[in-house]
């Protein structure tokens, strides 16, 4: 059967990909670490830890709260100092994180390994996923424990391992696939079997054929997978974009993956499986692309969970540039920083740091209805209709022509030549909804 | 290395952090330049007159958008952002080559105020502009806004330089202007409209500039040419011939420069090529059956008045909505 590829709309922007060529370096342990207790989607966890507490890397300190929720470990080892409010980089403010003060040892906590891992039951990886904390690493950071336990009337029947990394900028998933491959075709077969799905696939963007050559070789020995590679275009990367480029089924509108019967994990989020399951190894750090014509030290770094933004730019050469803007995550879809003390956190694909020259400050103008928000909006929505009726406070006219189908990817506002920041209106008019629901 | 300053404030906006760099004016400006090959070919054929009244309905179109913003508090940039200036080309482009420059710029300053500016001004105009300010033209000035004249008129005696054009002379004398002086635009007839290869170049150009939909122009030149071609074939003795429907009267201009007019034009393509099928019939019911010989000003304004009912019709099925795919394999 003829695979389908590539999906309607979207955008091409300078992928701008600065750091493909850098291999993956370790970065520093700095001397103190700043854990948010909400890293993912859902409820935060509850601090297990209180000041004055000693804890070793991997040890949990925060407890899943709830299903959708995830666990919390410390990233090393040292004493907890403080359980304190502390800027975070997607929530746009302080919220609490446990401060712990790094004793340089990294001792561990006893690590279950298993020898034969690849058979280990279904039910039983499901479990040890829920218990590293481990969440999608793509970047919304939904927990993955959920995505591995679809309710019994929601058959799986395909898993897509996703490595299209369609952000400009990023490379943490490409060099991860290059350098990682074994791994993330370990996790990825972990998944297939968690779900008991008939058939997997590996989708990523054909920009970066020295990522698909590896994970080729490496998915050779579970052949119900097939690596896809995918047209290069923005946002390819989207759970429902790759599902249609891959399978040609649309997940329904407020549905899910699973409802057309696949789920989808990001490379990353496959090798901490892989960690989990064979070393027991809670997810405490991650791979993260610092890039940007303010940093000097751009490059791809494998970085504990904690770990300040201002040590990691420092440790790698410091400031080229006087930054202006700081980004959690690619610049399509990532948080401009007001703070560099914001830690890494499980989601954190990316730290963008532009000077201010790589910095548009823009004015919005009148719509000049040239339709281009239409013609490249990946869920076929009207725009500029939308953010009309959310300007004129008709939210619900807004709702019912698709507000909440809206993805967020931005490319509407990447074209918009008016310069009005559509998807900044469709936040609002979601968070309005949900407020009024609320009430 | 001196350490760089990190401690200044940083700037906080939301995603995405990188823009494509086409803004409105730039498009704006890409069309005022892609009007010049018809500038010039006017100015070729009529005269350093035509430049004259170029020049009149332009600075008269932005004056009075300038004006006008200056009246309501508003910003008065915008009077310079390119579309006023497009407004009075392209009105100028529509009328006959000698005609008084006042009345130029009664035209220009009508399709301003009344056209756009009363609308909200940029982007919220039903109407195109410069067409309306045409048709207020037609309505105050009848016997002016139908009086052409030859090609190098200046060439011959001043008792014989009027003529009608090819468009009339098929409709009331039953006589066809040869292809090649309606294709370089040696014929009567209003400023912009004589040279379809003039047009062309500025049209493709802005095709490729992907500034107006291809598929726009298409439906509605297209239209023309099929019904045009249709009733010849019935009759060819009485009606034109498709070609000439193309090549005489302002079909392509219209075409090209006017009905693609992104703010009175659809918002989904589909909308667009309906559109364009609309104003195509119209161009032909008028220009056979009705009392005028061209039909292409009254067909896209009256296309540009029911616009909003087809964006009511053609939304864009949403993904994951209606007759999805349900998958395969």
């Amino acid at each position: 059967m003829a695979i389908l590829r590539g999906f309607k709309g979207g955008v091409h922007p300078p992928y701008m990909k600065l750091t493909a060529d850098k291999p993956i370096r370790k970065a520093g342990i700095p001397e103190v670490l700043y854990v948010p207790l909400q890293q993912h989607a859902g409820a935060p966890a509850t601090p297990l830890v209180k000041r004055g507490d000693k804890v070793l890397a991997g040890q949990k300190i925060g407890e899943i709260n709830g299903f959708i929720s995830a666990n919390i470990h410390a990233p090393t080892s040292g004493k907890v100092k403080n359980i304190l409010d502390h800027p975070h980089p997607v929530a746009g403010r302080s919220t609490p994180a446990v401060m712990i003060e790094v004793d340089g040892e990294d001792s561990w906590v006893e690590l279950r390994e298993r020898g034969d891992y690849l058979n280990t039951a279904p039910s039983e990886v499901v479990e040890i996923v829920r218990e590293a904390g481990i969440v999608g690493m793509g970047g919304a950071a939904f927990p993955t424990h959920v995505k591995l336990s679809p309710p019994a009337d929601k058959p799986i029947e395909f898993v897509i391992i996703n490595g299209a990394e369609c952000e400009p900028y990023l490379t943490a998933d490409d060099r991860l696939m290059r350098e990682y491959a074994e791994e993330i075709a370990d996790g990825s077969y972990l998944v297939l079997r968690a779900v008991n799905a008939r058939r997997g696939f590996v989708g990523i963007e054909d920009n970066k054929p020295e990522a698909i050559k590896e994970i080729r070789r490496a998915f050779k020995k579970f052949p119900q997978f097939e690596v896809v590679e995918l047209p290069t275009k923005y946002p390819q990367g989207s759970e429902k974009h790759l599902i249609k480029a891959i399978i040609g089924r649309e997940v329904p509108s407020g549905g899910l993956p699973m409802d057309v019967g696949v789920v989808v994990q990001n490379v990353g989020t496959a090798r901490a499986i892989y960690q989990a399951v064979r070393f027991g190894r809670p997810l405490i750090e991650r791979v993260t692309t610092l890039t940007g014509d303010a940093v000097a030290g751009p490059g791809n770094y494998m970085v504990r969970i904690g770990t300040p933004f201002r040590f990691l730019i420092e440790e790698s050469g410091g400031f080229k540039e006087d930054p202006a803007k700081v980004i959690n995550g690619g610049p399509m879809m990532g948080i401009a920083q007001y703070s560099l003390d914001v830690p890494v956190i499980k989601g954190t694909s990316g730290i963008v740091v532009f000077s201010a020259k790589n910095v548009i400050l823009t004015q919005e103008g009148p719509c000049i209805r040239c339709g281009r928000c239409l013609d490249v909006c990946p869920m076929f929505l009207m725009p500029t209709t939308m953010a009309k009726l959310i300007k004129a406070g008709r939210f619900d006219d807004a709702r019912k022509i698709g507000l909440f189908d809206c993805i967020e990817c931005g490319s509407c506002s990447y074209v918009c030549p008016s310069n009005i920041p559509l998807v900044q209106y469709f936040k609002y008019g979601k968070a309005e909804l949900r407020l009024r629901r609320q009430r | 290395m001196p350490k760089k300053d990190d401690r200044k404030l940083l700037i906080l906006t939301p995603a995405p952090h990188i823009k494509m760099q086409q803004d409105t004016r730039k498009i704006m400006w890409m069309v005022v330049l892609s009007l010049l090959p018809p500038i010039i070919a006017a100015v070729y054929f009529f005269g350093l007159y035509s430049l004259a009244l170029i020049v009149v309905c332009t600075i008269t179109a932005v004056g009075s958008e300038w004006l006008f913003l200056k009246a309501r508090k508003k910003d008065t940039s915008a009077a310079f952002d390119g579309s006023a200036v497009i407004t009075g080309i392209i009105l100028a482009l529509v009328l006959p080559p000698r005609l008084p420059l006042w009345m130029g710029a009664v035209g220009a300053a009508f399709g301003i105020i009344f056209g756009k500016q009363v609308f909200g001004g940029l982007g919220q105009n039903i109407f195109n502009p410069a067409l309306l300010g045409r048709a207020f033209l037609m309505a105050a000035f009848p016997v002016a806004l139908t009086t052409w004249v030859k090609p190098f008129y200046w060439t011959y005696p001043p008792d014989a330089i009027t003529t009608a054009t090819p468009l009339a002379l098929a409709k009331f004398s039953h006589q066809i202007t040869p292809y090649a002086k309606l294709f370089w635009g040696n014929t009567g007839g209003s400023l912009g409209e004589t040279s379809a290869f003039a047009i062309l170049i500025g049209g493709f150009f802005l095709i490729y500039k992907k500034i107006i939909d291809w598929a726009l122009s298409f439906s509605y030149i297209g239209t023309v040419f099929v019904l045009g071609g249709i009733l010849w074939l019935i009759n060819p003795q009485k009606y034109p011939d498709p070609l000439f429907h193309l090549l005489a009267g302002g079909l392509l201009l219209g075409g090209f420069y006017m009905i693609t007019d992104m703010v009175a034009s659809p918002l989904t393509r589909k909308g667009r090529v309906v559109y364009g099928i609309i104003a195509g019939i119209l161009v032909i019911v008028i220009r056979i059956w009705g009392g005028y010989p061209e039909g292409v000003m009254f067909s896209i304004l009256i296309a540009n008045a029911i616009r909003p009912w087809i964006d009511r019709i053609f939304v864009p099925r949403r993904f994951g909505t209606g007759r999805f795919i349900g998958g395969m394999r």
